[in-house]
């Protein structure tokens, strides 16, 4: 919202006050005021000079020599090119060192050998519109028609000469929209007097609206309030320079007499106004209400046809649609040079259900926009009155007798009894009740101190945002100002501020992959069909089953992702291409899964996905990375299959077991996966859900006795077919050498000569002892038979020689 | 004998004097001492002698072997430590070759900047609530006073699942299940992940995360608030920072307030990190709105609370003077690698 300074002091006196300290009052009273614009900034040392005399220039058949008096006691020669001046007009005049719109500086300079002290100014150098000024519009010089003293600064002429607070007002000030509701605050910050206009209408034309005119609303719901006014012998003139202006300043466009006063009461008052050309109004009848059957669009002013909802409201004529209520007259009603009686509607409409029209049509105009946030049911009849005054003060038109008022809410306002020690306890203030009325009288919210000690509030309309005791305490608060609230710290019970128990792995989770040296990465949680495609998913993967998302961005990111791969090939390609050769990249974050179940919450799952690429990693390395995280956390019970999702490659892919539950897959990443991502080195990926790994934490540990007896190593080494995986020859030889195994490594697999093609040697490290006596020989190489038999039964190994 | 004796004692001596290392001493023990050493044979000849002789010449012997053992270990042991020099010189490494190590990862900026700032909460005795990203409309908008038709939803340009079910477009919704859930007194935060469907540029991305804090017992008032907010701004921002409370709206709060911090870059002076106003925005707050409590099952009349919201991107951005919020995003090792 655009507040002029000069429109702002026809209601407060500002002497003495400027913009800053203005802008400055209403920011820390909760009216942000976002910049001050100063109008005519770029406009400097123009004024307005008479010509004098014109003579022909001697050496071009086009250009005129001016004799100009600026002001300045002497007369100025300057030449011009334009042909449209003649002696004694009044014209701007760029002096020697001005500076006009768009950077142009204007210096002394000879045009074709003659001297030229500055410039005569058109209405377009100076970045007018006839729009903004009479004449401005017209090719050649600006002829200043009004005749304004010689010397004058020119943006005094053109009305540039203020300032213009850029107001950002919250949603539950809906008063901030209007120029009399900022007065009001500027009023009561400034501890000025408000003076608000109190329109007097002379209904001079001799005729009564309600002779002729009928209106009906049949959707009380959406309409609780509709007055009209009619006028009539309208003539269709542009408004005066000081509305013009005011309306410039504000950042609308004036268009003639009887929309610039339906856009300048809106601004004054925030209460939107619309216009209708009363003989496009079929029998003189209005009638608000939602399409009949059949009604499915609406042309509207700005000659688009618009498709209607059944919960669209219109304002109609006897036979059709002449507007969309709130949003936009139809443009079978608009007025036109030949308009001569014209009806002015001023109603409240319901703000939610024009907000969801405004959005349909794609139209928040700055009427449509002041009824979303609300208005004032009480201005409505003011700004009509407003209206029709300034139709009689402007001689736009003959106002008839009468105004048609269809209520069909309760005007009465909301009253309020607050406790003003409740209203201190609060804000922590001690302000006290005497005070409090003081603040809410100087705000224009009436209060009684009755005798009991409490306060008794009638709220009028405009502020229909207080609801309560705590909306008072805001009020007393803001104005006190927050600066004066105390710091205290928080007492009450001594409360233990701590991790939970989850928090602090999630925390080690960060740590081990840290140490293991991944860096944590953070993306985006949006995913897109594509992406599966991409990882080669089938139609039927449980992990296509995403939620999906009604407003998307784009197809891309319509979807919540199910698996943090899609994010994390992306990420590593991205390196890739920054010639990045060797990292490790983890995130941690949630994928999400449809409840299967209508009206329900999705599942989340919180994942972590780790991903090792370069020379040095392989399948192994990234292996590593899962256990080491697994003996970090504690977890002594894990194990790896083979198996795991399409984008893995299908002989280097492992599920993880953890107590029994699935707790994460990985692998290297499908080379056609990777090279849909652009990727053409080999990616380790691990995805593991945080839940299930914490699962499988040991919660406690308990002391075992240290070893008394001596241990015996012994190596062996077998051959047998190269399909067998090793965990389960590790397991073979734990169960065969029973409770005196203490230790099993592998520390050698080997395939090549001296071993027989399809077959391969794998060498264990097995530690022996027990914990009651120091072994034998006979014991030891007892155990060692029973290993070799049973690795001998169960996988056909042999001895290697 | 005696002659013999002491040729032996005077060559041994000399021997060991002129020892340059210790397995040359060895050599001359085992010569001179050892079982079948000069001494010994010395030993077993005194059969050869006289009876009234022997002990005499046993107790020659046995102190040309006292003289000559002391010998050998003094001169062992100077010997040995001059070795030991000499290996330790010889060993002397260039200790500016960089170590060998483990690559290490590193958190990413905004996790350095979450734990940060947890830490001063959870000193303050705060607790870290946690919930769904992925929720229902009524508790992100409509128990905290934003029903359907509020004009305020929009302020929050919100992503949609359904009617019903929307991504988060703050962790407000944590602190109604927590009050749902959880009897007054309630000091949490809510950190998280959030949702808007911004426009995406330099300041505003889709997807960002939260701190949001929420304080519920008899008698907190607006001084709490302050309070509470001063002491974070001063353990985030050193001592110096000072905080400002403007008036401001939040449905769910009342009185509602922007919080502003003096500029971090510039003390307070005005640069050109704070346009210089000297104050950063970097806070809502408020009251908890008595209507919230209410809808949340806490009565208004005995309990009072207050909220506060953080945007953990801005502050990390303004911590390590990031200039472009995408860049968190984009995770390029370039970029993580600087903190």
């Amino acid at each position: 919202m655009r507040i002029p300074m000069k429109w702002l002091s026809r209601y407060v006196d500002l002497t003495g006050v400027t913009a800053e300290q203005v802008a400055a009052l209403l920011t820390s009273r909760g009216l942000e005021i976002a910049g001050i614009e100063q109008l005519g900034e770029d406009i400097q040392n123009v004024v307005v000079g008479r010509i004098d005399s014109i003579t022909p220039h001697p050496d071009s058949d086009h250009m005129l020599i001016c004799m100009v008096d600026a002001g300045s006691g002497e007369e100025l020669q300057i030449v011009t090119g334009a042909p449209n001046v003649k002696v004694g007009d009044h014209v701007p005049v760029a002096l020697h060192g001005s500076h006009l719109p768009g950077g142009v500086k204007i210096k002394k300079g000879k045009l074709r050998g003659v001297e030229s002290c500055g410039m005569l100014c058109s209405g377009e150098e100076l970045q007018l519109t006839e729009h903004d000024f009479p004449g401005a519009g017209e090719y050649g010089i600006l002829i200043l028609r009004e005749k304004p003293d010689i010397g004058t600064d020119i943006r005094e002429v053109v009305g540039l000469n203020d300032q213009v607070l850029e107001a950002e007002p919250t949603p539950n000030r809906p008063d901030f929209q209007s120029v009399i509701g900022v007065a009001r605050e500027v009023a009561a910050a400034l501890g000025r007097p408000l003076t608000l206009p109190k329109p007097q209408v002379k209904e001079e034309s001799g005729h009564n609206i309600h002779d002729f005119v009928k209106v009906e609303v049949e959707n009380g719901e959406l309409c609780p309030r509709y007055m009209a006014r009619t006028v009539r012998d309208i003539k269709i003139e542009p408004s005066p320079a000081w509305m013009r202006d005011s309306l410039r300043a504000a950042g609308i466009r004036a268009i003639n007499n009887i929309v610039d006063i339906t856009n300048y009461v809106m601004l004054e008052y925030g209460q939107p106004m619309h216009a209708f050309d009363l003989a496009c109004v079929d029998d003189n009848h209005i009638v608000v209400r939602t399409p009949r059957p059949g009604e499915e669009h609406v042309t509207t002013l700005d000659n688009k046809e618009r498709e209607l909802t059944p919960d669209t409201l219109l304002i109609c004529d006897a036979q059709k649609p002449v507007g969309v209520a709130g949003v936009m007259g139809g443009l079978n009603s608009e007025i036109t040079e030949n308009t001569k009686t014209v009806l002015f509607e001023s109603a409240k409409f319901n703000g939610y259900s024009l907000r969801l029209t405004a959005k349909r049509m794609g139209l928040m105009t700055e009427a449509s926009q002041r009824f979303v946030k609300g208005i004032d049911i009480e201005a409505t009849q003011t700004a009509l009155e407003r209206a029709c005054e300034l139709v009689e003060l402007l001689g736009a038109g003959k106002v008839d007798r009468g105004v048609i008022d269809v209520v069909k809410t309760d005007l009465s306002r909301r009253t309020i009894t607050a406790r003003p020690e409740k209203i201190n306890a609060r804000v922590a203030l001690e302000v006290p009740a005497e005070q409090m009325a003081g603040i809410l009288n100087s705000l224009c919210v009436p209060p009684t101190l009755r005798e009991d000690g409490l306060l008794h509030v009638e709220v009028p309309h405009f502020r229909d945002d207080i609801e309560g005791e705590a909306d008072i305490s805001e009020e007393v608060a803001r104005v006190v100002g927050y600066d004066h609230i105390p710091l205290t710290l928080m007492r009450g019970d001594l409360s233990r501020g701590r991790l939970t128990l989850r928090q602090r792995r999630v925390d080690s989770v960060r740590s081990l992959l840290c140490a293991e040296g991944a860096y944590e990465c953070v993306t985006y949680s949006f995913t897109g069909p594509a992406a599966y495609d991409k990882l080669l998913l089938p139609e039927n993967s449980p992990c296509r089953s995403s939620v999906k998302i009604l407003n998307p961005f784009g197809e891309d990111a319509s979807l919540m992702r199910t698996t943090l791969a899609v994010s994390m090939l992306p990420t590593v390609a991205l390196n890739l291409n920054q010639k990045a050769e060797s990292f490790r990249l983890y995130e941690i974050s949630q994928v999400h899964f449809p409840a299967g179940q209508e009206g329900v919450i999705p599942e989340e799952k919180q994942m972590v996905c780790i991903a090792a690429v370069g020379p040095q990693e392989d399948f192994y390395t990234l292996k590593g990375v899962v256990e080491q995280l697994c003996g970090g956390l504690g977890i002594d019970d894990y194990s790896f299959a083979a198996g795991g999702p399409e984008y893995y490659h299908p002989g280097r892919k492992a599920v993880l077991t953890i107590a029994g539950k699935q707790a994460g897959v990985l692998g290297e990443v499908h080379p056609t996966a990777a090279e849909n991502y652009g990727i053409s080195e080999r990616v380790y990926l691990a995805e593991l859900e945080l839940d299930a790994l914490f699962a499988g934490i040991v919660p406690e540990r308990k002391y075992r006795a240290l070893p008394r007896y001596p241990a015996v190593d012994r190596d062996l080494a077998v051959v047998l077919d190269a399909s067998v995986p090793a965990g389960s020859v590790a397991a073979a030889i734990r169960k065969a050498a029973g409770k005196l195994c203490e230790k099993t490594e592998l520390f050698d697999v080997y395939t090549g000569s001296h071993v027989p093609e399809g077959q391969k040697s794998l060498a264990y490290s097995i530690r022996l002892r027990s914990d009651d006596h120091t072994l034998s020989e006979e014991e030891i190489n007892s155990a060692m038979h029973k290993i070799v038999a049973a690795l001998e039964k169960d996988f056909g190994a042999k001895l290697r020689s | 004998m005696n002659e013999k004796l002491s040729i032996i004692r005077e060559e041994a001596l000399a021997a060991v004097k002129a020892a340059s290392s210790t397995a040359e001493l060895n050599d001359i023990r085992v010569r001179v001492l050892g079982k079948k050493g000069e001494l010994t044979a010395i030993l077993r000849s005194m059969g050869s002698l006289a009876p009234e002789d022997r002990p005499k010449v046993g107790q020659m012997v046995n102190e040309a072997r006292a003289e000559i053992e002391s010998a050998v270990e003094a001169r062992t042991a100077a010997l040995a430590a001059q070795e030991r020099d000499a290996r330790l010189k010889a060993e002397a490494l260039d200790v500016t070759i960089p170590g060998k190590k483990r690559p290490l990862g590193k958190l990413h900026p905004l996790t350095q900047t979450y734990y940060e700032m947890r830490d001063i909460f959870v000193g303050m005795g705060f607790t870290v609530a946690e919930g769904p990203e992925v929720e229902y409309d009524k508790y992100n908008f409509t128990m905290l006073n934003i029903p359907k038709d509020h004009p305020a939803r929009d302020m929050q340009d919100t992503f949609y699942v359904n009617d019903d079910i929307v991504l988060r477009t703050h962790t407000s919704p944590v602190q109604v299940r927590t009050m749902l859930s959880q009897k007054p007194p309630i000091r949490i935060i809510s950190p998280g992940r959030v949702y808007r469907s911004d426009d995406v540029d330099a300041t505003h991305s889709p997807i960002f995360n939260q701190i949001e804090g929420l304080v519920i017992d008899k008698g907190v008032t607006m001084a709490d608030l302050r309070g509470v907010l001063d002491v974070f701004a001063k353990e985030l921002y050193g001592e110096h920072t000072k905080t400002r409370l403007r008036p401001s709206y939040f449905p769910f709060t009342e009185p509602s307030a922007e919080v502003d911090l003096s500029c971090m870059a510039c003390g307070g002076k005005g640069c050109r990190i704070c346009k210089g106003s000297g104050w950063i925005e970097i806070l809502g707050s408020g009251m908890v709105n008595p209507k919230v409590l209410e809808m949340c099952g806490i009565d208004p009349e005995v309990y009072s609370g207050f909220a506060f919201g953080i945007g953990i991107d801005r502050v990390c951005n303004a911590k390590f003077g990031i200039s472009d919020i995408r860049l968190l995003y984009e995770n390029d090792l370039r970029f993580l690698s600087q903190f």
